[in-house]
């Protein structure tokens, strides 16, 4: 067993990119799931980022990191507020009922 | 295997066990508390990374924050779950065999020589302070981005609040300007009548 590489940070990230694409399929009908898993999924690029800036000695890397975070936790902040009038306006969180605009 | 090694493997577990009951749990505030079991084990693989101040500013602004936030909005809002849950497992099929294409593509360009880079080679030397560094390049280097991302989290709140405040209150309310200028005419009325006789 060898020590630890780039390539196992960059796998792990790759997982869970992975699973929070999957979540998308699954949890289709239900937004405040998919607000969860595209959080799910800026954490596995913010691994990527964090794994490249250790292993190249880049500080940059975790600079970048620290304003996705910041534009993260505005845009989930600014979700949970749409999602937060939606269910005032419709009383439900139900994909399939948000056919207002017949798109 | 040596110590690191085991680490990285026991928080790998821990987070993708908790990222798979994220996008499976039932109740949504079950999701939501793996989430943050999620965010936690993310903060000690990336102490293992040397990048403690991420380690701990994920903590403090996700688990601190933001998934507050979540559980504040999954427990004010009435979900019907079993009509959510309707027709759960129909694109696991589809969705499972895209993730797992995507995990072996992702792997095979990833699991290269190339980037199988040792650890041995990027050790931060001993008495430098990442916390430090970041703190020096930031207000360096990126100042300019650092204060634009101020301007994103004022422009969020901002929109936050603009999109769920419902408008003042219906109230008696007392407007201070005229209160401080009203004058006794204003309110009291002398009137002349009459005296009336029995």
């Amino acid at each position: 067993m060898q020590t630890l590489t780039l390539s196992h940070f960059l796998i792990l990230g790759a997982i869970l990119f992975a699973i929070s694409v999957v979540g998308l399929f699954l949890n289709r009908k239900n937004l405040l799931v998919l607000l969860m898993a595209i959080e799910l999924m800026l954490l596995a690029v913010n691994m990527n980022f964090v794994a490249f800036s250790h292993y190249l000695n880049d500080l940059s890397g975790q600079i970048f990191v620290f304003f996705i975070l910041t534009v993260a936790a505005a845009e989930s902040a600014i979700g949970l507020a749409i999602l937060i009038v939606l269910f005032r306006n419709l009383k439900s969180i139900h994909v399939d009922d948000l056919d207002e605009l017949k798109g | 295997m040596d110590f690191q090694t085991f680490v990285f493997y026991f928080l790998s577990a821990i987070l993708v066990f908790a990222a798979l009951r994220v996008i499976t749990a039932r109740n949504p505030i079950h999701a939501a508390l793996h989430l943050i079991l999620a965010f936690f084990t993310c903060g000690g693989i990336w102490a293992l990374l040397q990048a403690e101040f991420l380690a701990i500013a994920i903590i403090l602004v996700y688990v601190g924050a933001v998934m507050v936030l979540f559980l504040f909005v999954v427990m004010m809002l009435d979900i019907n779950l079993d009509r959510i849950r309707q027709g759960f497992w129909n694109y696991l099929p589809l969705g499972a065999v895209l993730g797992l294409l995507m995990v072996l593509e992702m792997g095979l360009v990833l699991g290269n020589k190339a980037l199988q880079i040792p650890a041995s080679a990027a050790v931060t030397p001993p008495g430098v302070s990442n916390v430090k560094e970041i703190g020096r390049l930031m207000f360096t280097d990126f100042v300019y981005p650092f204060e634009l991302a101020s301007i994103v989290l004022l422009v969020g709140m901002i929109a936050a609040i603009a999109l769920t405040w419902r408008g003042r209150k219906k109230s008696k309310y007392i407007n201070p300007n005229q209160q401080v200028f009203v004058k006794a005419k204003d309110r009291l009325r002398v009137l002349q009548m009459p005296v009336e006789k029995d």
